[in-house]
């Protein structure tokens, strides 16, 4: 491939990046809209009912003004799928993710959200030391995907090093982490869960586990999602039948002697989107 | 119920719960501005006033996006300002037993539904800013607001719609695991 052609691939790169947050930020995925929907439609409570209105409208009105549905734009945590044989390395495809990530700070517009942990210090365009999170894996087309993840919602997030003779203490830790929450992350909640694996690799797969769709589960998943509604917290801690949209888990193969459970909490404005860039 | 800044005693009759639309100013106050008003004296008249919790996206001299931010944070700054006249704060999540004692009598706690970033800016237009020194997130942004749809978290006489659903979760959550254990 020429110069030329690999200038063009990383131009399609960053502008696919690009179109994939501002996509993201603005357009709440289709599932996630009819969730809510049925959530207020179900609904018998007054205050729950207003607050799920207010969510309906803020979705349509970020959608006709062409503006970010929160103002926290979240760390923009990217999955890519690579081909084998692309033309350009793999850290020329990085660069280009965070070109079209810069882009879209100043364009959407995003609220600089990324600092030095310590010093506190604003990088002024939401790139930093190893941020953006970018999990590459190989398949047959290149695709960005991206997932804003806002900090109210992420900072009541959980990890557990369960005893691998109780699994039945599973659930139990994953509604425990919802109740700590309350209204913090901005109930309706969409909770992600990952299952063994190692320390890290749970946290990965809960994450990954809201990239999934939220129009069904499977029993497990749905008896979770039944006994935190249980718990009556309702949108945004004011009551009310609907605390969480959805329970999602993904699994991974553990030690024998662990069972490591993750559970990352996002908000209702479960955003993420998806763009296939051709080579 | 409607009602227009600057607040006076019409607020103490608000129970938790009550949904209430809100015109007139707000002034915007996160953790920063709060250290700073404590510092060098509040730069706006504080009598019947309502604080906004919230770190807003600005553009060009207009509000882009302003949801509320998490109150909790506030909990120790927000004393003063009640002190001073300040007759309601406004954010998510709810605020501390201590700031609802100091409420109590005079002032109220409105909750606005987190996110909603896009239908708080429709409602909005904005007026001023005190400290733009301290960014954007943090600066004190003054901003007039047309009938922002509310709802009263927190009363003048204790009530508290926050802790009220909390206590109710917790017994809920040890009645299912005491039932989910039992089927073991």
């Amino acid at each position: 491939m020429h110069a030329s052609e690999e200038q063009t691939l990383k131009k399609a790169v960053s502008d696919a990046t690009l179109a994939c947050i501002h996509e993201a930020e603005v357009f709440l995925p289709s599932d996630v809209k009819a969730a809510i929907e049925a959530a207020y439609e179900a609904e018998t409570d007054s205050v729950a009912r207003g607050e799920l209105d207010n969510i309906r409208a803020n979705i349509r009105e970020a959608e006709r003004l062409d503006i970010p549905l929160c103002q926290d734009t979240g760390i923009i945590v990217i999955y890519l799928t690579v081909p084998h044989n692309l033309s350009i390395t793999e850290s020329e495809l990085k660069d280009a993710v965070y070109d079209g990530l810069r882009r879209a700070t100043n364009s959407v517009p995003l609220r600089p959200n990324a600092v030095d942990p310590i010093t506190r210090k604003n990088s002024g365009d939401n790139t930093g030391e190893a941020i953006p999170p970018i999990h590459m894996r190989e398949g047959p087309e290149l695709t960005i995907t991206v997932l804003p993840k806002g900090a109210g919602s992420e900072n009541v997030s959980r990890i557990g090093m369960l005893l691998p003779s109780q699994p039945e203490e599973i659930p139990s830790f994953i509604a425990e982490t919802v109740l700590l929450a309350g209204g913090r992350p901005c109930p309706p909640i969409v909770v992600g869960v990952g299952i063994g694996g190692t320390f890290d690799l749970a946290a990965a797969l809960a994450k990954e586990a809201l990239l999934l769709p939220i129009d069904s589960m499977d029993p497990f998943e749905a008896g979770i999602c039944d006994a935190i509604n249980e718990l009556g917290i309702g949108p945004m801690g004011l009551g009310g039948k609907t605390t969480a949209l959805a329970v999602k888990v993904k699994k991974a193969h553990c030690h024998t002697a662990s069972l490591p459970v993750a559970v990352n909490i996002q908000c209702w404005a479960c955003r993420r989107a998806t763009r296939t860039v051709v080579v | 119920m409607k009602l227009h800044t600057p607040l006076g005693d019409e607020i103490l009759s608000l129970h938790a719960g009550d949904s209430v639309f809100l015109s007139g100013t707000l002034y915007t106050a996160r953790d920063e501005a709060h250290l700073r008003m404590m510092e060098e004296g509040i730069p706006f008249d504080p009598k019947g006033a309502a604080i906004y919790h919230c770190g807003p996206v600005i553009q060009d001299n207009r509000v882009i996006a302003a949801g509320p931010t998490t109150s909790a944070r506030m909990n120790p700054l927000s004393g003063f300002l009640l002190d001073r006249g300040v007759r309601c704060l406004i954010g998510k999540g709810g605020m501390s037993k201590e700031v609802s004692a100091s409420l109590r009598g005079r002032a109220v706690y409105l909750a606005f539904t987190g996110g909603c970033a896009a239908l708080a800016a429709s409602h909005m237009k904005l007026s001023g800013v005190f400290y733009p020194d301290l960014g954007m997130a943090e600066a004190v942004w003054v901003i007039e607001v047309i009938d922002l749809p509310l709802v009263v978290g927190i009363d003048a006489d204790g009530g508290d719609l926050f802790s009220d659903v909390d206590r109710r979760a917790r017994i809920r959550f040890e009645a299912w695991r005491a039932r989910s254990h039992g089927h073991e």
